[in-house]
């Protein structure tokens, strides 16, 4: 509560400027949008918490149905990991050349991992449908079945709405709309992007690995 | 009005040191009453209410040491007419540090013999407790005696000085299984067995109720405790075990025979007669004092409205109207009486 | 701090009227009248449903309502008062408060605050057109598994407090986002954090609460929905669920859930007690690291409210030491608000009674939780008429008594019109009175062993005066509230005005006219301490007892200078469609995919509402 020296007015004073030129930043110097999406993955992250802890609770509980070792598809899955892991790099190159305004391969960046996205997203579909289908596990077979599908299926709903949202930039790109100064609006697609990824190596780890 | 309004703070006041006065007694408030938890009646009960009485005396200290310090500042720093700015106190961290210190002491008083009671009331009960399952459903409660092969519904009996050994399950929805006079209350939880032991101390009549909202006659979910002296208790127990006594009275008989025929048979367990788990055991209906979950009085009266409109008396109640009226009813009220 | 297009200053320095003008409003202040005046009206209903359930248990064995009515009613009060009075009266204060107080122009994400508000009022009412279709809730406030199983609650009352919940969760996770980043990045120059209102400081907790815990019961209406339309098994005992699992999801939410409710009210009493005993909060730092203590440790108490569930003795202790811990933050604050009296120069305005009566009440209410901490003396207690009284005198000993210490302190700054002061002091005792009279004889109850959540009860158990005592409190707090209402009615048109800063206080939003123009600071304030006005106004002992500079007088360049986002539709409209998708589930599929195709579509047109902003006018 000292009274305001010189220096630290300037700083004020130079931040202060700073943000009269782009109303986003703030007087921390951070992006309002920045921030705001960090604050809304640590919501998510108690969300998938919330998932997580459930599966794990009822982990070897269920009364009958298909086990996890007798259904699950160890190499599907550690090919759609590794379609994520690609997709967070080719978003990092998409966001690299946006920021160097080579809009087309930016916009081709963002295409693959959107790609690489919705590849994950039909994994998923085929992997579901072999455990109801084949295996007859369904949601209601056993806790098994109601809590893999429900923390899987709101991942995959994650993944879809981010592919969604990519798709979006994509095609703004190509009508033009897209320049290096929607830097931090697609930085910050790239930040949820990569947290769908990591959230999915936490699932696969935990309830895919983990005997 | 404005004399009114300047009346008010003491009115307030006065209203407020005279129910805390009651509070404490001063005036007289009943503290005996029947589902009083504060009288307890076994050593669950006791130790308990030791911790209780515990963080009372301290809380009504703290209680009036800070509401003193509040109205006693507010009467000494009012605002004078003309006096200056008063000084712009930040604060004093010593004061402050040492006032946390003192609050967490308080409190690790009162923690330490918490988690020693925790502990001693969760412990095994011995092999020598009196075993009693009991079973929690929408409205009323089920209690079995295995060791004695008893089973009943809504009265529960104890022999004093025993511990007993309380195992607690729901088959339907949760509940709570709560006898306010002899100690503190467990959950009923389906699919789990639930622990409750104690040892009743004193012989007498008490009440419990359901402790969790379950549903529509929650509040009708009640039962009634009997402790009784060993010798009371082992002829309470015979004549449990006794098989049903047989109708002489001829209205009796005749509702026995509506029984056997009806769709009573499929509810309700009259050993010899038949089997049914889904609503009260009524082998002894007649040597219960209460009916419905100690709802009322278990009289003929009562147990016709009770026959002829189950719904009526407990809003929800899964036993349907069987259409039983007249006659009928009141023959299978007088059977249902006899079975003692 | 402007985020999207510019306005035309000289059409827009006063603020527009008019019906479109509210709907369309991203205005933080216009959106906090909305949440207050809806809060309110929640509030009254939540009160008559209260009045309902003290006249049927006036008497015993009274018919007055049925139990199943008895049951619904409880439920909904207890929803109606936490979601739609309590949290939205604090919303409405952070909503106006936060940006005058930090010296900010408006909220990070003006829009996005808006369609919080819309997407709250069709919570709102979602939950209540239950009544319109004669299945209000019945499941207690806290809905425990398995009774809302679709077994044991087969009707839609409990798919609509489920799906309401989901849609006020939301609204409250937005604001959470929004007013975190506003309060992190949108501070005047030299607003440092330790420089913050006390007010500031309990608004970022809660926020930070709002979005951490709010996910745990979004989680778990999750899985009872899927229980409940899709036969998952999550709290079905026949296929091996646990309904504790449940209790674990909604109390993690539940426990951060109250201190939401009582730290914005701590916040307020933090900044009416020194304005009217012209002192500084004593001990203010303190003060805010008790606020984020219990925030974060607020996380690890949650079980103290399943101590009769059977967890075993490792867990009941660790729970109850951890909740005994918690207490010690919560407990010292009560002294550094007294002793912020000391030495001071009290003025007893209502606002001030009011957040005397938050200390002195908050105070019993705390100590009959500490009682609770401690399983052995909480197995006698919980469930009973003990601990209805102990929230009360949280939830309305604090919470209501501070939030409204809050109307009366910034009626003023928010409708340029002072509130009848003898009004406010009628209001002040009649609802101490009415308040103590409803309640703490229910602590009496409690010992004397009658349980909570019942719609009679037998005459000879010793209940009988003690309740009828406490329904005519109840009245006498309802009358308390018409006071309140007279004095609104009477003081908006013929109240005398308020100048900037009637109560001679302390902090940034009392600068600025009453009501602030649409922009609030025409040139923003460079912040030198705590209590900047006063600073302003008298200095202290860090500045040398000389007041530190005053901004510079406002000239219509700096006016013309500002940029305002202007008014949207965009938010009322996605928050309808959103209703509409879930109003699909009780419906039909296809509104499900209608509505949530809508909303896609809505979404994207709000965030590229302003991809492109016209050509700034400078």
């Amino acid at each position: 509560m000292a009274g305001p020296g010189a220096h630290g007015e300037a700083a004020v004073h130079g931040a202060a400027a700073h943000a009269h030129h782009d109303p986003n930043i703030g007087t921390t110097g951070l992006d309002n949008r920045k921030v705001g999406m960090w604050i809304f993955l640590g919501s998510d992250c108690m969300f998938f918490g919330s998932l997580i802890g459930t599966y794990l609770s009822y982990k070897g509980k269920s009364l009958g149905g298909p086990t996890p070792a007798e259904v699950f598809n160890i190499p599907l899955t550690s090919y759609s990991a590794a379609l994520l892991l690609f997709s967070s790099l080719t978003m990092v190159l998409a966001l690299d050349a946006l920021k160097a305004n080579r809009i087309k391969a930016s916009a081709w960046w963002l295409f693959a991992t959107a790609m690489a996205g919705l590849h994950f997203v039909l994994n998923q579909v085929y992997e579901f449908a072999e455990f109801v289908l084949h295996y007859g596990l369904t949601l209601h077979t056993s806790l098994f079945g109601s809590s893999f599908f429900v923390l899987t299926g709101f991942h995959g709903a994650h993944v879809t709405g981010g592919v969604i949202w990519l798709l979006i930039w994509v095609g703004l790109a190509m009508r033009g709309k897209l320049d290096p100064r929607d830097y931090t609006k697609v930085e910050v697609a790239g930040l949820y992007w990569h947290f769908v990824d990591i959230v999915w190596i936490a699932i696969f780890t935990i309830i895919y690995l983990i005997p | 009005m404005k004399r009114l309004a300047s009346r008010l703070p003491l009115a307030a006041s006065l209203l407020g040191v005279g129910l805390a006065a009651a509070g404490c007694g001063a005036l007289g408030w009943p503290w005996d009453t029947p589902m009083t938890t504060v009288i307890p009646k076994s050593d669950f009960g006791k130790e308990t209410h030791d911790i209780f009485m515990l963080i009372s005396w301290w809380s009504l200290g703290i209680f009036v040491v800070v509401e003193a310090a509040l109205v006693y500042f507010c009467w000494r720093f009012r605002e004078r007419p003309g006096a200056p700015l008063p000084k712009q106190t930040h604060g004093h961290t010593p004061l402050e540090i040492g006032w946390t210190v003192a609050f967490a002491v308080i409190l690790l008083i009162f923690a330490i013999p918490t988690i020693r009671s925790i502990f001693r009331t969760q412990e095994v009960p011995a092999a020598t407790a009196l075993r009693v399952e009991v079973a929690g459903k929408q409205w009323w409660w089920e209690f079995s005696y295995p060791a004695l092969r008893i089973q009943t519904a809504n009265e529960l009996h104890l022999p004093v000085g025993q511990t007993v050994a309380f195992n607690l399950n729901a088959p339907d929805v949760i509940h709570s299984f709560w006898i306010p006079r002899l100690g503190g209350k467990r959950d009923v939880v389906p699919h789990r067995v639930n622990r409750l032991t104690m040892t009743p101390d004193t012989p007498g009549e008490y009440i419990g109720q359901c402790a969790e909202y379950c549903g529509e006659s929650h509040a009708n979910m009640r039962f009634r405790v009997v402790v009784h002296t060993p010798e009371e208790f082992e002829r309470w127990a015979k004549a449990q075990q006794a098989p049903p006594v047989e109708p002489t009275e001829p209205l009796a008989q005749q509702g026995k025979a509506l029984f056997a025929a009806n769709a009573c048979v499929g509810c309700h367990t009259i050993r010899g007669m038949s089997a049914g788990q889904i609503g009260p055991d009524l082998t002894h209906f007649g040597s219960r004092k209460t009916l419905g979950a100690n709802l009322l009085p278990n009289t003929a009266e009562n147990l016709v409205r009770w026959i002829e409109n189950p719904s009526h008396v407990k809003p929800g109640n899964r036993m349907p109207d069987l259409g039983m009226r007249g006659e009928q009813s009141k023959a299978l009220a007088a059977y249902l009486l006899s079975l003692k | 701090m402007a985020t999207q297009a510019a306005f035309m200053p000289g059409t827009q320095t006063k603020a527009e009227t008019g019906l479109w003008s509210w709907i369309t409003t991203v205005d933080h202040k216009r959106i906090g009248i909305l949440y207050g005046v809806s809060a309110f009206i929640f509030f009254l209903i939540g009160g008559v449903e209260a009045l309902i359930m003290r006249m049927q248990l006036a008497v015993p064995d009274n018919t007055l309502v049925s139990a199943q009515r008895f049951n619904e009613l409880f439920t909904m009060h207890g929803t109606t008062m936490i979601f739609l009075g309590i949290m939205p009266l604090g919303a409405a204060f952070f909503n106006y408060m936060v940006p005058l107080m930090i010296g900010a122009r408006d909220v990070a994400y003006p829009r996005l605050n808006a369609l919080s508000y819309w997407i709250f009022l069709s919570g709102a009412l979602f939950l209540h057109a239950s009544f319109v279709f004669g299945v209000p809730p019945d499941g207690g406030w806290f809905g425990y598994a398995n009774l809302t199983s679709k077994q044991f609650s087969p009707t839609q009352s409990i798919d609509f407090w489920m799906l309401g919940l989901q849609i006020l969760g939301i609204a409250s996770m937005l604001a959470g986002f929004n007013f975190i980043v506003t309060i992190i990045n949108m501070r005047a120059p030299g607003m440092t954090l330790m420089r913050m209102p006390v007010f500031i400081w309990m608004t970022l907790v809660v926020q930070f609460l709002v979005v951490l815990a709010f996910p745990a019961i979004t989680v778990a209406l999750i899985l009872l929905m899927f229980d409940r339309f899709f036969g998952t098994l999550f709290y079905a005992p026949a296929g091996g669920g646990d309904p504790l699992l449940w209790q674990h999801l909604f109390w993690i939410f539940g426990h951060p859930e109250v201190y939401i409710l009582i730290l914005p009210a701590m916040g307020i009493v933090s900044e009416v007690l020194p304005t009217f005993a012209r002192k500084p909060l004593f001990g203010a730092p303190f003060v805010i690291y008790s606020g984020i203590t219990i925030g974060f440790f607020g996380f690890g108490v949650w079980s103290h409210h399943m101590f009769s569930v059977g967890m075993g003795p490792v867990a009941d202790s660790a729970f109850s030491v951890a909740t005994m811990l918690i207490a010690v933050p919560t407990g010292v604050k009560i002294l550094n608000w007294i002793a912020t009296l000391w030495g001071g120069s009290i003025r007893f305005s209502s606002a001030f009674l009011f957040s005397l009566g938050f200390i002195a009440m908050f105070t019993m209410g705390g100590l009959s939780g500490v009682m609770h901490a401690s399983p052995p003396v909480d197995l006698q207690q919980t469930d009973t008429y003990f601990v209805v009284a102990h929230f009360h005198y949280v939830l309305f000993g604090g919470s209501i008594f501070g939030l409204v210490s809050g109307i009366y302190y910034w009626w003023p700054k928010m409708f340029g019109r002072m509130l009848d002061e003898r009004l406010g002091k009628w209001h002040f005792w009649l609802m101490m009175i009415g308040f103590n009279v409803t309640f703490f004889p229910q602590h009496y109850l409690g010992l004397i062993g009658m349980p909570r959540r019942i719609y009679t009860y037998a005459p000879d158990l010793g209940w009988n005066f003690w309740n009828l005592v406490s329904t005519i409190g109840a009245f006498v707090i309802a009358l308390s509230f018409l006071t309140f209402l007279v004095n609104v009615w009477r003081t908006q048109r013929s109240g005398a005005v308020a100048g900037p800063d009637p109560w001679d206080a302390r902090t940034l939003e009392w600068a600025i006219p009453s009501p602030p123009p649409v922009y609030n600071f025409a040139v923003v304030p460079t912040v030198h301490g705590r209590d900047e006005l006063w600073l302003q106004k008298h200095g202290d002992e860090h500045t040398g007892g000389k007041p530190v500079p005053r901004p510079p007088a406002a000239t219509a360049a700096d006016v013309a200078s500002i940029h305002l986002p202007p008014p949207s539709y965009w938010p009322i409209v996605l928050a309808a469609f959103m209703s509409m998708m879930m109003s699909g589930l009780l419906v039909s599929f296809i509104l499900v995919i209608a509505g949530g195709l809508l909303t896609l579509w809505s979404m994207y047109k709000f965030a590229m509402e302003y991809h492109r902003p016209p050509a700034e006018a400078h």
